[in-house]
Protein backbone atom coordinates (compact mmCIF):
# COMPACT_ATOMS: atom_id res chain seq x y z
CA UNK A 1 0.00 0.00 0.00
CA UNK A 2 1.47 3.65 -1.05
CA UNK A 3 -0.88 5.17 1.23
CA UNK A 4 1.18 7.52 4.19
CA UNK A 5 -0.44 9.89 6.47
CA UNK A 6 1.46 12.56 8.06
CA UNK A 7 2.53 12.70 11.77
CA UNK A 8 3.07 15.76 13.73
CA UNK A 9 5.25 14.88 16.86
CA UNK A 10 6.31 17.35 19.80
CA UNK A 11 9.89 16.56 19.89
CA UNK A 12 11.78 18.38 23.15
CA UNK A 13 15.42 17.46 24.51
CA UNK A 14 16.12 19.14 27.30
CA UNK A 15 19.81 19.64 26.31
CA UNK A 16 19.33 21.25 22.56
CA UNK A 17 15.95 22.82 23.05
CA UNK A 18 14.81 25.83 24.75
CA UNK A 19 10.74 24.64 24.19
CA UNK A 20 9.22 21.69 22.43
CA UNK A 21 8.19 21.85 18.69
CA UNK A 22 6.25 19.93 16.28
CA UNK A 23 8.17 17.58 13.86
CA UNK A 24 6.41 16.03 10.60
CA UNK A 25 7.09 12.05 9.85
CA UNK A 26 5.43 10.08 6.87
CA UNK A 27 4.39 6.71 8.13
CA UNK A 28 2.45 4.21 6.00
CA UNK A 29 -1.31 3.89 6.34
CA UNK A 30 -2.68 1.24 7.82
CA UNK A 31 -6.41 0.60 7.95
CA UNK A 32 -5.64 -1.23 11.58
CA UNK A 33 -2.54 0.75 12.67
CA UNK A 34 -3.23 2.62 16.07
CA UNK A 35 -1.19 5.54 17.07
CA UNK A 36 1.42 3.85 18.71
CA UNK A 37 1.86 1.42 15.76
CA UNK A 38 3.08 4.59 13.96
CA UNK A 39 5.46 5.88 16.81
CA UNK A 40 7.02 2.44 16.67
CA UNK A 41 7.54 2.80 13.08
CA UNK A 42 9.07 5.95 13.34
CA UNK A 43 11.63 4.72 16.65
CA UNK A 44 12.14 1.50 14.13
CA UNK A 45 12.72 3.16 10.59
CA UNK A 46 12.83 7.19 10.95
CA UNK A 47 13.82 8.23 13.99
CA UNK A 48 15.60 5.96 17.25
CA UNK A 49 15.86 9.05 19.26
CA UNK A 50 12.29 9.67 19.73
CA UNK A 51 11.35 8.85 23.38
CA UNK A 52 7.89 7.62 24.52
CA UNK A 53 6.35 5.04 26.79
CA UNK A 54 4.49 2.66 26.16
CA UNK A 55 4.05 -1.61 27.48
CA UNK A 56 1.31 -3.51 26.76
CA UNK A 57 -0.23 -2.36 23.55
CA UNK A 58 -3.86 -3.48 24.55
CA UNK A 59 -5.25 -0.72 26.91
CA UNK A 60 -4.89 -1.92 30.27
CA UNK A 61 -1.01 -0.88 31.48
CA UNK A 62 -2.23 2.97 31.50
CA UNK A 63 1.42 3.62 29.86
CA UNK A 64 0.36 5.34 26.69
CA UNK A 65 -1.67 8.22 27.16
CA UNK A 66 -1.12 11.42 25.01
CA UNK A 67 -2.66 14.21 23.58
CA UNK A 68 -3.73 13.14 20.02
CA UNK A 69 -5.09 16.07 18.03
CA UNK A 70 -5.40 17.59 21.37
CA UNK A 71 -7.81 15.12 23.18
CA UNK A 72 -6.09 12.81 25.97
CA UNK A 73 -6.13 9.31 24.65
CA UNK A 74 -4.35 6.20 24.69
CA UNK A 75 -2.04 5.73 21.47
CA UNK A 76 -2.54 1.87 21.72
CA UNK A 77 -6.42 2.65 21.67
CA UNK A 78 -6.51 5.35 18.72
CA UNK A 79 -7.06 4.15 15.09
CA UNK A 80 -5.05 6.17 12.28
CA UNK A 81 -8.69 5.58 10.37
CA UNK A 82 -10.20 7.85 12.34
CA UNK A 83 -7.98 11.20 11.55
CA UNK A 84 -7.33 9.82 8.22
CA UNK A 85 -6.34 11.36 5.43
CA UNK A 86 -5.59 14.66 7.77
CA UNK A 87 -2.50 15.21 9.94
CA UNK A 88 -2.32 13.36 13.36
CA UNK A 89 -0.41 15.44 16.06
CA UNK A 90 0.92 13.56 19.07
CA UNK A 91 1.76 15.84 21.93
CA UNK A 92 2.69 14.62 25.18
CA UNK A 93 -0.08 14.71 27.95
CA UNK A 94 -1.07 18.04 29.21
CA UNK A 95 -0.85 19.29 32.35
CA UNK A 96 1.88 17.25 33.32
CA UNK A 97 5.52 18.63 32.96
CA UNK A 98 7.16 17.63 29.64
CA UNK A 99 11.24 15.52 30.50
CA UNK A 100 11.63 14.45 26.91
CA UNK A 101 10.08 14.58 23.67
CA UNK A 102 6.23 12.61 24.51
CA UNK A 103 7.39 11.63 28.07
CA UNK A 104 5.80 13.61 31.31
CA UNK A 105 6.53 13.62 34.84
CA UNK A 106 3.92 11.91 37.04
CA UNK A 107 5.28 12.08 40.06
CA UNK A 108 2.94 14.70 41.47
CA UNK A 109 0.30 12.11 40.71
CA UNK A 110 2.00 9.01 42.24
CA UNK A 111 2.29 11.50 45.77
CA UNK A 112 -1.44 12.06 45.57
CA UNK A 113 -2.54 8.12 44.68
CA UNK A 114 -0.55 7.66 47.80
CA UNK A 115 -2.18 9.88 49.92
CA UNK A 116 -5.88 9.26 49.32
CA UNK A 117 -4.56 5.52 51.10
CA UNK A 118 -5.66 3.75 48.11
CA UNK A 119 -5.88 0.16 49.57
CA UNK A 120 -7.94 -1.59 52.35
CA UNK A 121 -7.86 -0.11 55.97
CA UNK A 122 -9.21 -1.91 58.89
CA UNK A 123 -9.12 -1.29 62.72
CA UNK A 124 -7.94 -5.10 63.67
CA UNK A 125 -6.56 -7.37 60.61
CA UNK A 126 -7.95 -10.70 60.26
CA UNK A 127 -5.68 -13.43 60.66
CA UNK A 128 -5.87 -15.97 57.97
CA UNK A 129 -6.60 -18.59 60.08
CA UNK A 130 -10.08 -16.15 60.73
CA UNK A 131 -11.07 -17.36 57.39
CA UNK A 132 -11.47 -14.86 54.14
CA UNK A 133 -13.51 -11.42 54.00
CA UNK A 134 -17.19 -11.72 52.50
CA UNK A 135 -18.09 -9.94 50.27
CA UNK A 136 -21.95 -10.46 47.60
CA UNK A 137 -22.24 -9.80 44.05
CA UNK A 138 -24.28 -6.76 45.19
CA UNK A 139 -21.66 -5.45 47.51
CA UNK A 140 -18.85 -5.53 44.69
CA UNK A 141 -20.83 -3.79 42.20
CA UNK A 142 -21.54 -0.52 44.61
CA UNK A 143 -17.62 0.12 44.18
CA UNK A 144 -16.78 -1.85 40.64
CA UNK A 145 -16.98 0.65 38.19
CA UNK A 146 -14.11 2.69 40.33
CA UNK A 147 -11.75 -0.16 40.68
CA UNK A 148 -11.66 -0.08 36.84
CA UNK A 149 -8.85 2.82 36.95
CA UNK A 150 -5.70 1.74 35.12
CA UNK A 151 -4.11 4.98 36.12
CA UNK A 152 -3.58 6.36 32.67
CA UNK A 153 -3.47 10.17 34.03
CA UNK A 154 -5.81 10.88 30.83
CA UNK A 155 -8.50 12.09 33.46
CA UNK A 156 -5.94 14.31 34.81
CA UNK A 157 -4.81 15.56 31.48
CA UNK A 158 -8.95 16.49 30.50
CA UNK A 159 -9.33 18.55 33.90
CA UNK A 160 -9.06 22.31 34.04
CA UNK A 161 -9.22 22.27 37.20
CA UNK A 162 -6.02 20.78 37.60
CA UNK A 163 -4.52 22.45 34.97
CA UNK A 164 -4.94 25.59 36.99
CA UNK A 165 -4.31 24.45 40.45
CA UNK A 166 -1.89 21.68 40.33
CA UNK A 167 -2.30 21.01 43.96
CA UNK A 168 -5.52 20.13 43.02
CA UNK A 169 -5.97 16.05 44.22
CA UNK A 170 -7.57 15.50 40.42
CA UNK A 171 -9.74 12.63 39.37
CA UNK A 172 -8.43 9.47 39.77
CA UNK A 173 -7.13 9.97 43.35
CA UNK A 174 -10.01 10.76 44.42
CA UNK A 175 -11.97 8.22 42.61
CA UNK A 176 -9.79 5.37 43.75
CA UNK A 177 -10.14 6.81 47.51
CA UNK A 178 -14.11 6.41 46.65
CA UNK A 179 -13.43 2.75 45.66
CA UNK A 180 -11.83 2.07 48.37
CA UNK A 181 -14.27 3.65 50.92
CA UNK A 182 -17.43 2.21 49.16
CA UNK A 183 -15.86 -1.34 49.77
CA UNK A 184 -17.47 -3.12 52.40
CA UNK A 185 -14.45 -4.24 53.73
CA UNK A 186 -12.74 -1.20 54.41
CA UNK A 187 -13.00 0.36 57.66
CA UNK A 188 -10.62 3.77 56.35
CA UNK A 189 -13.77 6.13 55.57
CA UNK A 190 -12.91 8.67 58.36
CA UNK A 191 -9.26 8.61 57.61
CA UNK A 192 -9.82 9.48 53.78
CA UNK A 193 -11.94 11.64 54.44
CA UNK A 194 -9.74 14.50 56.90
CA UNK A 195 -7.30 14.05 53.82
CA UNK A 196 -10.11 14.45 50.87
CA UNK A 197 -11.69 17.44 52.68
CA UNK A 198 -9.02 19.94 52.20
CA UNK A 199 -9.52 22.49 49.90
CA UNK A 200 -7.40 21.19 47.02
CA UNK A 201 -9.26 17.85 48.06
CA UNK A 202 -12.64 17.35 46.49
CA UNK A 203 -14.17 20.67 47.04
CA UNK A 204 -12.12 22.48 44.29
CA UNK A 205 -13.67 20.30 41.63
CA UNK A 206 -16.42 22.32 39.53
CA UNK A 207 -17.69 19.20 38.14
CA UNK A 208 -16.49 20.05 34.60
CA UNK A 209 -17.04 16.54 33.87
CA UNK A 210 -14.23 16.00 30.79
CA UNK A 211 -12.40 13.54 33.41
CA UNK A 212 -15.14 11.17 32.64
CA UNK A 213 -15.49 11.67 29.32
CA UNK A 214 -11.82 10.68 28.84
CA UNK A 215 -11.35 8.23 30.77
CA UNK A 216 -10.89 5.02 28.40
CA UNK A 217 -12.09 2.79 31.40
CA UNK A 218 -15.83 4.05 31.96
CA UNK A 219 -14.47 4.70 35.35
CA UNK A 220 -16.49 8.27 35.76
CA UNK A 221 -14.21 9.98 38.36
CA UNK A 222 -16.50 13.17 38.10
CA UNK A 223 -19.67 11.06 39.58
CA UNK A 224 -17.48 9.68 42.32
CA UNK A 225 -16.23 13.01 43.32
CA UNK A 226 -19.72 14.41 43.53
CA UNK A 227 -21.28 11.12 45.12
CA UNK A 228 -18.06 11.97 47.42
CA UNK A 229 -18.85 15.57 48.27
CA UNK A 230 -22.52 14.17 48.93
CA UNK A 231 -21.23 11.94 51.94
CA UNK A 232 -19.10 14.83 53.00
CA UNK A 233 -21.43 17.00 53.44
CA UNK A 234 -23.35 14.82 55.67
CA UNK A 235 -20.71 13.69 57.72
CA UNK A 236 -20.19 17.61 57.77
CA UNK A 237 -23.61 18.10 58.80
CA UNK A 238 -24.09 15.19 61.29
CA UNK A 239 -20.61 16.35 63.12
CA UNK A 240 -22.26 19.71 63.83
CA UNK A 241 -25.47 17.91 65.22
CA UNK A 242 -23.94 15.24 66.78
CA UNK A 243 -20.49 16.16 68.06
CA UNK A 244 -20.31 13.56 70.56
CA UNK A 245 -20.71 10.60 68.14
CA UNK A 246 -17.81 11.05 66.08
CA UNK A 247 -15.60 7.84 65.82
CA UNK B 1 30.15 1.51 49.88
CA UNK B 2 29.61 3.72 53.01
CA UNK B 3 26.75 5.34 54.56
CA UNK B 4 27.34 8.70 52.68
CA UNK B 5 28.00 7.27 49.32
CA UNK B 6 24.47 5.34 49.05
CA UNK B 7 22.57 8.06 49.82
CA UNK B 8 23.99 10.10 47.10
CA UNK B 9 23.06 6.91 45.06
CA UNK B 10 19.76 6.58 45.37
CA UNK B 11 19.00 10.33 45.77
CA UNK B 12 15.78 11.69 43.19
CA UNK B 13 15.94 15.19 42.82
CA UNK B 14 12.14 16.10 42.37
CA UNK B 15 11.92 19.03 40.28
CA UNK B 16 14.44 19.15 37.45
CA UNK B 17 14.97 22.30 35.99
CA UNK B 18 15.16 21.45 32.34
CA UNK B 19 11.20 20.06 32.65
CA UNK B 20 9.16 21.99 30.18
CA UNK B 21 5.99 23.61 32.18
CA UNK B 22 3.29 24.86 29.76
CA UNK B 23 1.89 27.85 31.40
CA UNK B 24 -2.19 27.72 31.26
CA UNK B 25 -3.73 30.11 29.56
CA UNK B 26 -6.38 32.97 30.71
CA UNK B 27 -8.43 31.68 27.68
CA UNK B 28 -7.69 28.29 28.33
CA UNK B 29 -11.70 28.04 28.06
CA UNK B 30 -11.91 29.09 24.60
CA UNK B 31 -9.61 26.32 23.50
CA UNK B 32 -12.44 23.67 22.75
CA UNK B 33 -16.29 23.52 22.27
CA UNK B 34 -16.85 21.61 26.35
CA UNK B 35 -14.21 23.74 28.23
CA UNK B 36 -16.62 26.61 26.28
CA UNK B 37 -19.96 24.61 27.35
CA UNK B 38 -18.77 24.30 31.25
CA UNK B 39 -17.97 27.84 31.55
CA UNK B 40 -21.18 29.31 30.09
CA UNK B 41 -22.87 26.53 32.64
CA UNK B 42 -21.52 28.61 35.30
CA UNK B 43 -22.00 32.04 33.98
CA UNK B 44 -25.44 31.12 33.88
CA UNK B 45 -25.53 31.67 37.75
CA UNK B 46 -24.73 35.46 36.93
CA UNK B 47 -28.61 35.50 35.11
CA UNK B 48 -30.03 33.40 38.13
CA UNK B 49 -28.77 36.20 40.77
CA UNK B 50 -29.71 38.83 37.99
CA UNK B 51 -33.13 38.03 38.45
CA UNK B 52 -33.36 37.22 42.12
CA UNK B 53 -32.47 41.28 42.09
CA UNK B 54 -35.33 42.06 40.00
CA UNK B 55 -37.97 39.86 41.74
CA UNK B 56 -36.50 41.75 44.81
CA UNK B 57 -37.14 45.02 43.03
CA UNK B 58 -40.30 43.62 41.64
CA UNK B 59 -41.78 42.35 45.52
CA UNK B 60 -40.05 46.05 46.91
CA UNK B 61 -42.27 48.27 44.46
CA UNK B 62 -45.44 45.93 44.75
CA UNK B 63 -44.92 47.28 48.99
CA UNK B 64 -44.49 50.87 47.97
CA UNK B 65 -47.97 51.51 46.23
CA UNK B 66 -49.58 51.29 42.84
CA UNK B 67 -47.54 54.17 41.32
CA UNK B 68 -44.04 52.91 42.18
CA UNK B 69 -45.70 49.21 40.82
CA UNK B 70 -46.93 50.72 37.85
CA UNK B 71 -43.44 52.20 37.43
CA UNK B 72 -42.09 49.18 37.37
CA UNK B 73 -43.77 47.24 35.04
CA UNK B 74 -42.94 50.29 32.53
CA UNK B 75 -39.33 49.59 33.19
CA UNK B 76 -39.69 45.95 32.71
CA UNK B 77 -41.47 46.75 29.15
CA UNK B 78 -38.32 48.64 28.14
CA UNK B 79 -36.96 46.51 24.91
CA UNK B 80 -33.21 46.72 26.63
CA UNK B 81 -34.76 44.91 29.42
CA UNK B 82 -37.09 42.26 27.16
CA UNK B 83 -33.82 41.42 25.52
CA UNK B 84 -31.76 40.80 28.64
CA UNK B 85 -34.76 38.75 30.62
CA UNK B 86 -34.76 36.59 27.53
CA UNK B 87 -30.90 36.19 26.95
CA UNK B 88 -31.58 35.51 31.46
CA UNK B 89 -34.27 32.89 30.52
CA UNK B 90 -32.49 31.05 27.82
CA UNK B 91 -29.41 30.50 30.48
CA UNK B 92 -31.45 29.99 33.11
CA UNK B 93 -33.30 26.86 31.06
CA UNK B 94 -29.43 25.83 30.04
CA UNK B 95 -28.75 25.83 33.61
CA UNK B 96 -31.85 23.45 34.43
CA UNK B 97 -31.52 20.98 31.65
CA UNK B 98 -27.77 20.74 32.31
CA UNK B 99 -28.46 20.25 36.15
CA UNK B 100 -31.20 17.59 35.47
CA UNK B 101 -28.73 15.69 33.01
CA UNK B 102 -26.10 15.58 35.66
CA UNK B 103 -27.58 15.45 39.04
CA UNK B 104 -27.87 11.29 38.28
CA UNK B 105 -24.12 11.17 38.90
CA UNK B 106 -24.31 12.58 42.45
CA UNK B 107 -27.28 11.16 43.37
CA UNK B 108 -26.99 7.43 42.95
CA UNK B 109 -30.36 5.71 44.08
CA UNK B 110 -30.44 1.80 44.66
CA UNK B 111 -33.91 -0.03 44.35
CA UNK B 112 -33.50 -3.43 45.44
CA UNK B 113 -29.85 -4.02 45.25
CA UNK B 114 -30.19 -2.34 41.67
CA UNK B 115 -28.86 0.86 40.61
CA UNK B 116 -31.78 2.88 39.72
CA UNK B 117 -30.55 3.93 35.59
CA UNK B 118 -29.57 7.39 35.10
CA UNK B 119 -32.30 8.19 32.40
CA UNK B 120 -35.14 7.32 35.13
CA UNK B 121 -33.39 10.12 37.52
CA UNK B 122 -33.02 12.80 34.69
CA UNK B 123 -36.62 12.05 33.48
CA UNK B 124 -38.47 12.41 37.41
CA UNK B 125 -36.81 15.39 37.60
CA UNK B 126 -37.86 17.02 34.19
CA UNK B 127 -41.66 15.92 34.69
CA UNK B 128 -41.01 17.34 38.48
CA UNK B 129 -40.11 20.24 36.56
CA UNK B 130 -42.99 20.71 34.61
CA UNK B 131 -45.34 19.90 37.24
CA UNK B 132 -43.89 22.48 39.29
CA UNK B 133 -44.03 25.27 37.08
CA UNK B 134 -47.34 24.79 35.76
CA UNK B 135 -48.80 24.71 39.71
CA UNK B 136 -47.23 28.60 39.83
CA UNK B 137 -48.19 29.36 36.59
CA UNK B 138 -51.74 28.76 37.53
CA UNK B 139 -51.00 30.15 40.88
CA UNK B 140 -50.22 33.47 39.75
CA UNK B 141 -52.42 33.59 37.01
CA UNK B 142 -56.01 32.28 37.93
CA UNK C 1 -11.70 19.07 62.03
CA UNK C 2 -11.20 22.21 64.30
CA UNK C 3 -7.51 22.60 63.34
CA UNK C 4 -8.43 23.27 59.86
CA UNK C 5 -9.00 27.00 58.86
CA UNK C 6 -12.34 28.36 58.71
CA UNK C 7 -12.86 28.56 55.03
CA UNK C 8 -12.01 25.08 54.55
CA UNK C 9 -14.41 24.21 57.73
CA UNK C 10 -17.37 26.07 56.08
CA UNK C 11 -16.84 24.63 52.60
CA UNK C 12 -19.12 21.51 52.94
CA UNK C 13 -21.81 24.16 54.20
CA UNK C 14 -21.16 26.35 51.38
CA UNK C 15 -21.37 23.17 48.47
CA UNK C 16 -25.01 21.91 50.56
CA UNK C 17 -26.21 25.74 49.79
CA UNK C 18 -25.12 25.67 46.45
CA UNK C 19 -26.84 21.97 45.34
CA UNK C 20 -30.17 23.89 47.36
CA UNK C 21 -30.10 26.56 45.58
CA UNK C 22 -29.47 24.83 42.42
CA UNK C 23 -32.37 23.09 42.55
CA UNK C 24 -34.36 25.92 43.34
CA UNK C 25 -33.07 27.58 40.38
CA UNK C 26 -33.67 25.17 37.93
CA UNK C 27 -37.10 24.12 38.93
CA UNK C 28 -38.56 27.25 39.91
CA UNK C 29 -36.62 30.19 37.87
CA UNK C 30 -37.33 29.43 34.13
CA UNK C 31 -41.36 30.11 34.26
CA UNK C 32 -40.67 33.17 36.75
CA UNK C 33 -38.44 34.18 34.59
CA UNK C 34 -40.87 33.17 31.36
CA UNK C 35 -43.89 35.08 33.54
CA UNK C 36 -42.18 38.27 35.03
CA UNK C 37 -39.67 39.11 32.89
CA UNK C 38 -41.14 38.18 29.19
CA UNK C 39 -44.92 36.85 28.91
CA UNK C 40 -46.36 39.40 31.23
CA UNK C 41 -44.31 42.52 30.09
CA UNK C 42 -44.77 41.68 25.99
CA UNK C 43 -48.68 41.67 27.14
CA UNK C 44 -49.08 37.80 25.90
CA UNK C 45 -51.15 37.51 29.33
CA UNK C 46 -53.90 38.99 31.34
CA UNK C 47 -52.05 41.91 33.52
CA UNK C 48 -51.01 41.96 36.88
CA UNK C 49 -52.78 44.63 38.68
CA UNK C 50 -51.16 45.63 41.89
CA UNK C 51 -54.52 44.82 43.93
CA UNK C 52 -54.21 41.69 42.33
CA UNK C 53 -50.74 41.12 42.80
CA UNK C 54 -50.96 42.02 46.46
CA UNK C 55 -53.97 39.80 47.72
CA UNK C 56 -51.49 36.66 46.14
CA UNK C 57 -48.61 38.25 48.42
CA UNK C 58 -50.53 38.18 51.67
CA UNK C 59 -50.62 34.66 52.48
CA UNK C 60 -47.39 34.19 54.79
CA UNK C 61 -46.55 30.82 52.76
CA UNK C 62 -46.02 32.76 49.51
CA UNK C 63 -43.49 34.69 51.48
CA UNK C 64 -41.75 32.17 52.84
CA UNK C 65 -41.71 30.78 49.10
CA UNK C 66 -40.56 33.97 47.67
CA UNK C 67 -37.79 34.30 50.31
CA UNK C 68 -36.21 30.76 49.62
CA UNK C 69 -37.05 31.57 45.67
CA UNK C 70 -34.40 34.88 46.49
CA UNK C 71 -32.26 33.70 49.25
CA UNK C 72 -31.18 29.91 47.76
CA UNK C 73 -30.13 30.62 44.33
CA UNK C 74 -28.08 33.61 45.29
CA UNK C 75 -26.00 30.66 47.91
CA UNK C 76 -25.82 29.29 44.47
CA UNK C 77 -24.50 32.04 42.39
CA UNK C 78 -22.25 32.76 45.02
CA UNK C 79 -20.50 29.36 45.35
CA UNK C 80 -20.53 28.84 41.50
CA UNK C 81 -19.28 32.54 40.72
CA UNK C 82 -15.89 31.97 43.39
CA UNK C 83 -15.28 29.27 41.63
CA UNK C 84 -15.39 30.92 38.12
CA UNK C 85 -13.51 33.59 39.54
CA UNK C 86 -10.78 31.54 40.40
CA UNK C 87 -10.71 28.89 37.27
CA UNK C 88 -11.94 31.45 34.69
CA UNK C 89 -9.57 34.85 35.91
CA UNK C 90 -6.89 32.82 38.08
CA UNK C 91 -7.01 35.06 40.98
CA UNK C 92 -7.05 32.72 43.23
CA UNK C 93 -4.39 34.78 45.24
CA UNK C 94 -7.32 37.23 45.67
CA UNK C 95 -9.98 34.59 47.72
CA UNK C 96 -10.23 35.74 51.16
CA UNK C 97 -11.98 39.28 49.22
CA UNK C 98 -13.67 36.74 46.47
CA UNK C 99 -15.26 34.84 49.35
CA UNK C 100 -15.88 37.87 51.26
CA UNK C 101 -17.94 39.41 48.24
CA UNK C 102 -19.67 35.98 47.27
CA UNK C 103 -20.94 34.99 50.09
CA UNK C 104 -21.28 38.62 51.73
CA UNK C 105 -23.49 39.30 48.64
CA UNK C 106 -25.98 36.06 48.93
CA UNK C 107 -26.19 37.43 52.74
CA UNK C 108 -27.31 40.79 52.16
CA UNK C 109 -29.99 39.33 49.55
CA UNK C 110 -31.07 37.03 51.34
CA UNK C 111 -31.10 39.96 54.24
CA UNK C 112 -32.92 42.07 51.77
CA UNK C 113 -35.44 39.57 51.04
CA UNK C 114 -36.41 39.11 54.67
CA UNK C 115 -36.54 42.58 55.06
CA UNK C 116 -39.02 43.12 51.84
CA UNK C 117 -40.38 40.44 52.78
CA UNK C 118 -41.40 41.29 56.21
CA UNK C 119 -42.06 44.76 55.66
CA UNK C 120 -45.23 44.53 52.80
CA UNK C 121 -48.67 45.18 54.36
Amino acid sequence: MAETIQLEVTRYSPEHDAAPALQRFEVPYRKDWVVLDALNYIKDKLDGSLSYRWSCRMGICGSCGMMVNGEPKLTCATFLSHYAPGAVRVEPLRYFPVVRDLVIEMTDFMVKLQKVKPWIIRKDEKSIADAEYRQTPQQLDVYKQFSMCINCMLCYAACPVYGLDPLFTGPAAIALAQRYNMDSRDEGARERMDILSQHEGIWACTFVGECTKACPKNVDPAGAIQQYKLTAAKEWFKSLLVPWGAK
Amino acid sequence: MTRHEAKGATQYTPYHPRWYRTRVSTYWWLWNWYYLKFVLRELSSIFVAYFVVITLLQIHSLGRGPDAYVRFEERMRNPLMIALNAISFLFVLFHTITWFNLAPRAMVAHLGGKRVPDALIACSNYVAWLGISAVVAWFILR
Amino acid sequence: MAEEAPKKFLEPLFWTLFSAGGVVAALLMPVHIFLFGLALPLGWLQDLSHGRALALIEHPLVRIYLFVFCSLPLFHWAHRFRYTLYDGLQIKHLNEVITVFCYGGAIIGTALAGYVLWSIP
